[in-house]
């Protein structure tokens, strides 16, 4: 019963997810349902313009969930992360049910009975609301409880986009291949639908006068039972507590640190759990302050600017400060610098820099203004890019820069296609595709330094966790993290043999 | 009762009469359904018009209450032109009986009788009683039936409610098309002669349509034939 476990030690947590995907399904299907409602009665009493209607809304119902989210994301007013965009596409996806069981539910009236409302000497809205809406209510309830359930279901995607919800723990719990943390989630998820259809079939029997309805009871039983069994069973894939749980973001480079932090805790006789590959930052520093993780290393310029939503320091030291000490509050340690920096680097080819004597960026403003430069697109939109870059050094080339995807890059250069670049200090195709990296002797790029984010409760209880992690500080250089991700990346090698020889080469 | 005529060449006797079409000529779009018909139709008159199925019989009723318009010729109600009469005031005041009833099924038998005094804003204490008077009229003890639905209901006691609701503001008109069309004949039998009763007690003018011979006999004052969009009026009977 982990689960249970699970709960018990999230409850804060998990109230709070209910709370969000409860305000987000039924904010959603009100709004569609405000929407849907006249749409519906347009569609039933204007077959003309209903036909389009319900076409437009058959089409939004089509669109992959995710795809729809894709979709919305760059759009003004609604788009960005976060709830409202969430809001937007499940109220999309609530129109078509509310929509076509309005105007179902309209059209399927006795005709008869208008008839007679009509020759009764009723005005059309007397129609309306004192015959129409009532008969098709049922027909209308049915539509907002289908809406509602879908909602329930399709929410849980919303956690993709960073509108919280239930589908936290299900993304989590998939990243990290832990079937409790995903059932931690999908359970309460379909009890709350469970009980919207519920709640929503008792309404529309109410609605419907001394019209019997099959009991709803059976299939909810059943339902019910099934998720018990599967909840009871589940303990699939869940890690031995009492270890040390090590997390990762989901790149080569992320998992080898993770690999590397595992070799390190395992030789000194401290078991592990490996969880690496979890996913993007979010989802690590969610998952090791929920206590899911224990231990993985973040970069001293992302926690600033993406987790803690501070402005960019340009001083190692001091973004290490603010790091920490921010940390500290949430009751996480940042222990020293593993040693690189994983930042924006000006890489040129190897042969230019002998020849030409470069060292620094600076050097650049020497070479010839007809040197063509290539970037992703990233690098070439941002202001702290290019244009910062440029403005911050003087540098000026004739040629506007090429933009290409960031792993072209490198092999661009390489080819001579274009001849200085942006890419990656650490990344591993440097060494690889005999490339130099130009040094950022102003200091025009934020510091990004590779940082063990340790859950404190875990370095009192394991305090040789600590003495062992402290070794490694400042002992990971540049060079050191380029070859292993050259490494893996270049010459596929397994991860765990990489590490195991760097460990053998570089003892701690 | 009757108001006095608008139009200056109205004729002497439709100050008389409740209703009265001129020259009336109607048609489905290039199908002709009524060519010049005419007829006139007294106070307190039963007036029963039979024809084939599709000879235009609901027709004549529907422009009566303005659910249709003629496209040539005039229909008085009242002395009243109907293109003049508001719609709504003219179908409130206009009793109305369907073949297939119609009633509406999320409301009871009381508050169904009483749908055309809500509508005229009377209070519930008001659409109550005469809710109540009305279902004894037509033989449906109120105790009994005024808080069933309508789908409890046989059909005969269905259209009983239909005729009640029908007369719930007393109109001085009562349209009925095809009243008991759709139902057995035992049942049939057994409605004309409650159709009797309540007529002799409330002395309304009734216009129906049938296409039963004998049921137009036996309920009329006069029995109009429709046929070919003329209107063709035989002998009384009683």
């Amino acid at each position: 019963m982990r689960l249970l476990n699970f709960w018990a030690t999230h409850a804060s947590e998990l109230g709070a997810m209910v709370e969000r995907h409860l305000f987000l399904v039924l904010l959603s299907t009100l709004i569609a349902t405000a929407i849907g409602l006249p749409a519906g009665i347009a569609a039933a009493h204007r077959p003309r313009l209903g036909r389009p209607l319900l076409a437009a809304a058959s089409i939004a119902q089509t669109i992959p969930s995710l795809a729809l989210l894709g979709f919305l994301l760059p759009l003004p007013f609604i788009g960005g992360i976060g709830p409202r965009i969430a809001i937007v596409a499940l109220i999309l996806y609530a129109l078509l049910p509310i929509v076509r069981s309005t105007a179902a539910g309209l059209t399927s009236i006795d005709r008869a009975v208008i008839d007679a409302g009509v020759a009764m000497g009723m005005t059309p809205r007397q129609l309306l609301w004192l015959v129409e809406l009532p008969l098709a209510l049922p027909s209308i309830v049915a539509g907002i409880r289908i809406a509602t359930i879908v909602g329930i279901g399709t929410a849980t995607i919303a956690a993709a986009i960073g509108a919280g919800g239930l589908g936290e723990y299900i993304f989590r719990g998939l990243s990290m291949v832990d079937s409790t943390v995903i059932l931690a989630g999908a359970i309460p998820a379909a009890v709350l639908a469970l009980l919207a259809d519920g709640v929503l079939t008792w309404v529309e029997k109410r609605l419907a006068p001394g019209r019997r309805r099959p009991s709803r009871a059976a299939p909810v039983a059943i339902a019910a039972g099934v998720i018990i069994l599967v909840a009871a069973t589940s303990g699939i894939g869940s890690p031995a507590r009492g270890t040390i749980v090590i997390g990762s973001k989901n790149f080569t480079e992320q998992v080898v640190l993770g690999e590397l932090l595992a070799q390190t805790l395992e030789r000194r006789g401290i078991a592990v759990t490996r969880r690496l590959n979890l996913g993007g930052s979010f989802i690590c520093d969610r998952a090791i302050r929920s206590g899911d993780i224990d231990i993985y290393v973040e970069y001293t310029g992302t926690a600033l600017a993406a987790i803690l939503k501070q402005p960019i320091v340009k001083e190692p030291d001091v973004a290490f400060a603010a790091v920490r000490d921010a940390y500290a509050r949430a009751g996480l340690s940042i222990l020293p610098p593993l040693g690189f920096n994983n930042t924006f680097a000006i890489v040129v080819r190897r042969t230019d820099a002998d020849a030409l004597g470069l060292k620094t960026i600076e050097d650049l403003r020497r070479v010839d203004a007809a040197w063509r430069p290539g970037f992703g697109y990233e690098f070439a939109e941002r202001s702290d890019g290019y244009s910062g870059l440029a403005t911050a050094y003087g540098l000026h080339f004739t040629a506007p820069p090429r933009v290409m995807d960031l792993d072209l890059v490198y092999r661009a250069l390489a080819t001579k296609q274009v001849d200085v670049i942006a890419g990656d200090a650490t990344s591993g195709l440097i060494k690889a595709l005999d490339l130099t990296m130009l040094d950022d002797n102003r200091r025009y790029f934020p510091p990004y330094y590779a940082v063990p984010v340790v859950r404190s409760a875990a370095l009192l209880a394991h305090p040789e966790v600590r003495d062992a992690l402290m070794r490694l500080a400042g002992k990971i250089s540049e060079t050191d993290m380029r070859a292993m991700n050259a490494a893996v990346d270049v010459e596929h090698r397994d991860v765990k043999e990489t590490v195991k020889e760097y460990l053998a080469v570089h003892p701690s | 009762m009757s108001s006095p005529s608008i139009e200056r060449n109205a004729q002497a006797d439709q100050a008389d009469s409740i209703v009265s079409l001129k020259d009336v000529r109607f048609s489905y779009g290039s199908q002709l359904v009524l060519d010049n018909l005419n007829f006139s139709v007294a106070a307190a008159e039963s007036v029963a018009v039979v024809g084939r199925s599709g000879a235009g019989k609901s027709t004549v009723l529907k422009l009566i209450n303005r659910l249709l318009l003629p496209d040539a010729g005039h229909v008085y109600v009242q002395g009243r032109d109907t293109r003049e009469w508001d719609p709504i005031a003219l179908r409130r005041r206009t009793g109305y009986v369907l073949q297939d009833i119609g009633l509406f099924p999320h409301l009871t038998i009381a508050e169904n009788v009483a749908l055309v005094p809500r509508l005229e804003g009377w209070t519930d204490e008001r659409r109550r009683a005469r809710a109540h008077e009305l279902l004894d009229l037509v033989g449906l003890p109120p105790a009994l039936y005024a808080a069933r639905w309508p789908y409890e209901l046989s059909g005969g006691q269905r259209q009983r409610v239909g005729v009640a609701r029908a007369l719930a503001v007393d109109p001085p008109l009562v349209l009925m098309d095809e009243p008991f069309g759709a139902l057995d004949a035992m049942t049939r039998q057994e409605l004309r002669g409650e159709f009797q009763r309540i007529r002799r007690q409330l002395r309304q003018t009734v216009i129906f349509v049938t296409h039963d011979m004998d049921e137009a006999f036996a309920l009329g004052d006069r029995v109009g034939v429709l046929d070919g969009g003329r209107l063709t009026f035989s002998s009384c009977a009683s």
